[in-house]
């Protein structure tokens, strides 16, 4: 691989490792609260596409102009925001509240959040019809400036912007506001939490739609940079699930770090062992690094049982 | 303090003690318990109304939906809501009264039933009965049904009976089980000479059932070795990810596995025992009885194994895992064990299914499938034999019974509403393990959230 190649493909690589991470955030999130896999946030992120695309192809006109484009995007991200956040509140709300209040084993809640995916997919797909559609032309994909040679399109821009400020917001909502005191106190000691007077269901609903709004962007940055469909959720949801293992799960920073580790590892997998076995690159790093480190990259190492 | 109020408002029968508790923190009138079932019940409507509608189609995204809101449908499922709602405020002195009067009745004959099955004859018998009825009825059934029976109830039976050995007992969270499957039909194309690379010698079908099993154990042992040694979730992502090698590597390997052509002409079932001379055709019926034997063979090994010694460890562990290693179990072997036990049932279940198809390719082998055996197993009841065979069962069967009740496409979501709701209000499964439905307590994460429901 020459130089001028590595760049090539580093560029996308960071920029889908942001995405990744975007996602991975709204899986460890409600990790650290419930210690549960939230399945079904991979139908939060594609609803979040859907939301967006059905918006902006009723809103874009034929030709915008750059400040309507602008608008448009804006547009688009707050939507997709309300979309993800609303699809993952409800989700809470139907598939792990009530259950919660029972006391269900763990797995009942997998097998419950496992049931709401395959619904909300195949839902979407029926609404939505299931051809993958592209997003509306929104401006002119154009190249806006060149690292190294390697050039990066104003849709690479885009997604590493928003997907920094997020992180960057997140990161400061967790350590800094009272919500994230709540969420993290949570995440420690569920019971202790509470009697301090932790609102548990609230601050668990809350987690939910921080994690919903997060993967609803990402549902429509995604795509913005490929197409929108009813099974779009999959592949992403499944590598940014082992991207929040990779970097230990519970673990924010460990989330966006495993995103980015595995975009990277995706997009170079490519040229060096072709298209066809780009999905397999994720799950080969994971148990690599499980095996010597069980609990992730950074993740601690196992105090509570799971 | 205020989580603890606020679960008691929600709680129906205490609806007296629920407006006080209301009127004391000045609940807003909307937020009373009352008026949010309503809410609940009404959205539930609308779901309904919007999951019945039209196809939609990308031309026109908003198609289906405005459908909807035109339709009378959608006023009719709203009613259903508030009927139901209506009925769950009023009926509950009603229904108190009901059990009230029928009690003397009822509670008899709920206790002769617990008593019946704990009666060995009784339990003997029922299995018997359904022996019965599974090995004359498909006799009586259409062609196409008992294809349908075949290809997918009595393979789906198998593999769940296998991963409730890794999961039901031993308590790991296997997402890749359909991988090994993958393997036994694989072993059986090569076995019988119908891969790109050829065999040593070719086996008959039957004889390649112990090797595929032993295959699968040695690819359920290379994968569990490293990776069991990691806690429930992250096994999940892990085995998750196996199955999705396996699958690539079915797909993309041409000179291996044929690739996304698949195989064709995998031989079917024969013996040829001196007199006793068969061969298994592509009729579906000869395969029901066939895959019956491995079920019932299946069964009794399995129960053996379940009221073993290593039954009981596999329990301990499930149950506590570091207790289970303080009191000197090798849990890392104990948990190996179960993964290659189930590993290896999937594998048999893959022989028979590729002898039966004659045909197969990496699509036969998707992550669904290993989600969807994972949900039968729960939906029967994890851990119970009778609960997973009726689980899976029922959920392989349900997606052809549905066919022509509701758009083919459609069924999936059908599914998933069902099994959201099934672990609502019936989370143990349909047939609970004895030992989870005398009510052992489940490791609850802390008091408060759980409740006073317990």
């Amino acid at each position: 691989m020459s130089p001028h190649e590595f760049w090539d493909y580093l560029v996308p690589g960071v920029a889908l490792g942001a995405l990744y991470a975007v996602i991975a955030i709204g899986y460890t999130l409600v990790y650290g609260v419930l210690q549960l896999i939230n399945f079904a946030h991979s139908e939060v992120f594609m609803l979040g596409g859907f939301g967006s695309l059905i918006v902006l192809t009723s809103l874009t006109p034929a030709h915008p102009s750059a400040p309507i484009s602008v608008l448009l995007v804006l547009v688009g991200l707050v939507v997709s925001a309300l979309c993800g956040g609303a699809t993952a509140y409800g989700l809470e709300k139907v598939a792990y509240r009530p259950l919660r209040r029972r006391g269900a084993p763990k797995l009942v809640f997998l097998i419950s959040a496992i049931g709401a995916s395959f619904f909300l997919y195949n839902l979407a797909g029926k609404l939505f019809g299931r051809d993958p559609l592209p997003m509306p032309h929104l401006y002119d994909n154009n190249v806006v400036l060149t690292v190294f040679g390697a050039r990066v399109t104003i849709t690479q821009l885009l997604l590493l912007v928003c997907a920094l400020l997020m992180m960057v917001g997140l990161d400061l909502l967790v350590n800094r506001t009272r919500l994230g005191a709540g969420i993290r106190a949570l995440a420690q000691d569920p019971e202790t939490a509470s009697l301090m007077g932790v609102d548990t269901d609230r601050v668990i609903s809350r987690t939910f739609v921080i994690g919903g709004l997060l993967g609803g962007v990402a549902g429509f940055l995604f795509g913005l940079n490929t197409q929108v469909s009813f099974t779009m959720g999959f592949n992403p949801g499944i590598t940014a699930f082992a991207a929040a293992v990779l970097g230990g799960v519970g673990n924010i920073r460990g989330a966006m770090l495993g995103g980015l580790l595995l975009g990277l590892v995706e997009s170079f997998n490519v040229p060096l062992f072709g298209e066809e076995w780009r999905y397999v690159a994720a799950f080969v790093v994971l148990v690599g690094v499980l095996m010597f480190r069980p609990a992730g990259i950074l993740g601690v190492k196992i105090g509570r049982a799971a | 303090m205020s989580a603890v109020i606020e679960q008691r408002t929600e709680r129906p029968a205490k609806a007296v003690s629920a407006v006080v508790v209301a009127g004391l923190r000045r609940e807003r009138w909307y937020r009373q318990p009352r008026l949010r079932r309503l809410g609940a019940l009404l959205a539930a409507g609308l779901l309904l109304a919007v999951m019945t509608g039209e196809q939609g189609n990308g031309k026109d995204l908003l198609y289906s939906l405005r459908g909807t809101l035109a339709s009378g449908r959608l006023w009719v499922c709203l009613g259903l809501g508030v009927v139901a709602w209506v009925l769950a405020e009023t009926g509950a002195p009603l229904r108190a009264a009901a059990v009230r009067l029928l009690a003397p009745v009822t509670a008899p004959i709920a206790r002769g039933g617990e008593l019946a099955v704990r009666r060995r004859g009784v339990r003997v018998t029922a299995a018997l009965v359904g022996l019965a009825l599974a090995v004359f009825v498909p006799l009586a059934l259409s062609r196409a049904t008992n294809q349908v029976l075949v290809d997918w109830v009595g393979i789906y039976i198998l593999l769940a009976l296998g991963l409730n050995v890794v999961i039901g007992w031993a308590g790991l969270l296997d997402l890749g089980f359909v991988a090994f499957f993958a393997i036994g039909g694989y072993s059986a194309a090569f076995w019988t000479g119908h891969l790109p690379v050829k065999p040593p010698f070719e086996l008959n079908p039957f004889l390649v059932i112990p090797v595929a099993m032993a295959t699968c154990l040695i690819a359920g042992v290379l994968l569990g070795g490293p990776t069991l040694r990691l806690r429930g979730d992250y096994l999940a992502i892990v085995t998750l990810g196996f199955h999705e090698i396996i699958y690539l590597v079915a797909k993309n390997s041409d000179g291996l596995t044929n690739g996304s052509l698949g195989v064709f002409g995998i031989p079917h079932f024969s013996v040829g025992l001196g007199p006793v001379q068969y061969r298994w055709k592509l009729d579906p019926l000869d395969y029901w009885w066939l895959l019956l034997g491995l079920i019932v063979l299946a069964v009794l090994v399995l129960r053996r194994l379940e009221h073993s010694k290593v039954g009981r460890t596999w329990a301990a562990i499930r149950e506590d895992e570091v207790a289970a290693a303080a009191h000197g179990v090798d849990t890392v072997k104990y948990k190996l064990m179960a993964f290659a036990i189930g590993a290896s049932t999937s594998g048999a279940a893959g022989v028979v299914y590729a002898s039966k198809v004659g045909f197969i390719n990496p699509e036969n082998f998707p992550l669904l499938y290993s989600v969807l055996v994972l949900a039968y197993v729960i939906f029967g009841g994890m851990g119970s034999i009778p609960g997973v065979l009726l689980g899976a069962g029922l959920l392989a069967w349900l997606p052809h019974a549905l066919k022509d009740v509701v758009d083919q496409k459609d069924r999936f979501m059908y599914m998933g509403a069902l099994l959201v709701v099934m672990m609502i209000y019936r989370p143990q499964g349909l047939l609970p393990a004895r030992r989870r439905r005398r009510g052992e307590p489940t490791p609850a994460r802390s008091s408060v959230q759980t409740g006073d429901a317990q």
